[in-house]
């Protein structure tokens, strides 16, 4: 085995990272039919690759974009590296906490008061209680819902949820965050907030990865890109570069 | 360097995965309590009443439950405490396993989207499990203290009961949800089996019942009659389990739950591609 040399400017390296998923040919429900189609020797599967040998590096402190179309394998690239998804092939190899921005919702709970998610957020994302408490304050101030902490979460709208999600999982300068598509939602001026936050963490050294449809945010906020299609690295660098071979590619199809 | 810059995740270097999870639980111990915590106050946030449902639920279901069936089985004396004693140890079991079974089969958002040991959701429903069931204990003493019954110091050995009750839950809720992920219908399936498992151990009815011929294998292949004399003694008995069915108890329930452990680490890394 290779020794990945621990010293390099990398934090998250991908050797020839393959996804399949397996899809059953046909529908198999019951134990029973299983069992006997396994004696059978009658099981089949199609195969659906979602990742296909994918190599890449991301480098300490950088905001990387990825980009590409819908069913491109975003996702699937977010969980390998937030260690959700192991790959059936290759290398993932990750330097320090990753911090996935959640979803809208996931995690939070409804009939929970905003501080009491905030609590049951931080240590989803593995932090100890008492770190948390220390960065109470700050994540109140930065979303702005001082009185509307101690409220249940049901009654937020999905703009403060999303501000108090975002408050909550970028309050912790973790070494590596995932931001899938979260520049969309809250108003203008939240955008704003965000954008200069990440710019911040870009200053002290947290790798971002940035998911987003939005063109114009990838080349505001990133140096270099990665354009996915069908599970397949197309093109990786300068962000400028990656958006003209994606637009290229857009328009060709 | 900040500490957590050691942190180094390499899918080519991997540890046992049991391991892995088993620290990982010690490592996310703050998770384990926020999520008990949030089974515990979102459930009962919106009713007036609140966490005293936790004791009354269970009250309103043990009143019953004696009124209906003391009279059937009026041969034991104190029945209600007989009855209450099994049906603590039966609801734990049932509410704890069913709850693994659903939040590991269905998966949750979370697990979806973020690293956390895989077993979390299975050890804080084991959690949640252990307060309904010491609320449980505590209402059972009061309706003994109103009943007159007389307490035993034996009700000091409790302790080592719930210990093993909850590994052997946890082991069982480990090895279903392993199996019913890739097949849902076992889910469904093992309502069934609690049912017929509930009646074939002697929860709401005297073990006498049982003829004679068929009472030693008819107890002693089910495991959770084990489990329940751990508890059934002290409390009703007012004794000490004796050696031999602590013996059998601790082997059955260590043995399911390094069972289930192992089985569901083993497999916990193909979960994703299901959820």
């Amino acid at each position: 085995m290779i020794d990945i040399d621990t010293q390099s400017k990398d934090v998250i390296r991908l050797e020839n990272v393959s996804v399949r998923y397996r899809l059953p040919g046909e529908r198999i429900h019951t134990f029973k039919e299983y069992a006997i189609r396994l004696l059978q020797g009658r099981i089949k599967y199609k195969d659906f690759n979602a990742l296909q040998n994918i190599n890449l590096q991301i480098h300490k402190g950088e905001i990387f974009g990825i980009i590409g179309n819908n069913g491109a394998g975003k996702s699937t690239l977010l969980k390998v590296i937030s260690r959700v998804l192991i790959p059936t092939h290759g290398r993932v190899w990750i330097k320090g906490k990753v911090a996935p921005m959640l979803e809208l919702g996931a995690g939070f709970h409804p009939e929970l008061t905003g501080r009491e998610n905030v609590f049951l957020n931080g240590t989803i994302l593995g932090h100890p209680l008492r770190e948390i408490e220390g960065h109470m304050d700050e994540i109140i101030e930065f979303s702005e819902l001082r009185t509307f902490i101690e409220s249940p979460l049901r009654t937020y709208s999905s703009g403060m949820n999303a501000r108090l999600g975002f408050a909550a999982s970028t309050s912790w300068e973790p070494d590596i965050l995932i931001l899938d598509e979260v520049l969309s939602v809250g108003d203008e001026s939240f955008r704003r907030k965000c954008k200069t936050r990440m710019k911040e963490f870009r200053n002290r050294k947290t790798t971002t990865i940035l998911v987003s449809h939005s063109m114009n945010n990838i080349r505001s906020l990133c140096e270099r890109a990665a354009w996915l299609d069908h599970g397949k690295i197309l093109a990786v660098g300068p962000v400028n570069e990656v958006i003209a071979e994606y637009r290229r590619g857009q328009a060709g199809a | 360097m900040e500490p957590s810059e050691d942190l180094i995740y390499d899918s080519a270097r991997r540890g046992p995965v049991a391991l892995e999870e088993l620290r990982g639980i010690f490592q996310y111990r703050d998770l384990i309590y926020q999520l008990v915590r949030r089974d515990m106050v979102s459930r009962y946030k919106r009713s007036v009443l609140g966490i005293a449902w936790t004791l009354l639920q269970p009250l309103g279901m043990m009143i019953i439950i004696s009124l209906v069936f003391s009279n059937l089985f009026q041969a034991i004396k104190g029945y209600p405490v007989y009855i209450l004693s099994g049906l603590i140890t039966w609801t734990f079991f049932a509410q704890t396993t069913n709850a693994i079974i659903t939040q590991i089969v269905w998966g949750s958002e979370l697990l979806r989207q973020i690293y956390m040991p895989r077993t979390s959701f299975a050890v804080s429903a084991i959690g949640t499990g252990l307060v309904n069931l010491l609320l449980s204990i505590i209402l059972l003493f009061l309706i003994m203290f109103v009943m007159g019954v007389s307490f035993h110091w034996s009700i000091l050995f409790l302790p080592v009961s719930i210990l093993l009750l909850a590994a052997f839950s946890l082991g069982v809720g480990l090895i279903i949800s392993t199996v019913a992920i890739h097949f849902p219908d076992v889910a469904e399936m093992y309502q069934i089996i609690l049912t017929a498992w509930m009646y074939l151990t002697p929860i709401i009815y005297p073990e006498k019942i049982i003829p004679e011929a068929y009472r030693f294998w008819f107890f002693n292949l089910n495991p959770m009659y084990h489990i329940l004399k751990l508890f059934r003694m002290p409390l009703f008995d007012g004794v000490v389990p004796d050696a031999k069915t602590l013996i059998v108890a601790v082997a059955v329930s260590s043995l399911t739950l390094i069972i289930g452990w192992l089985f569901f680490s083993k497999r916990s890394d193909e979960f994703a591609y299901y959820w």
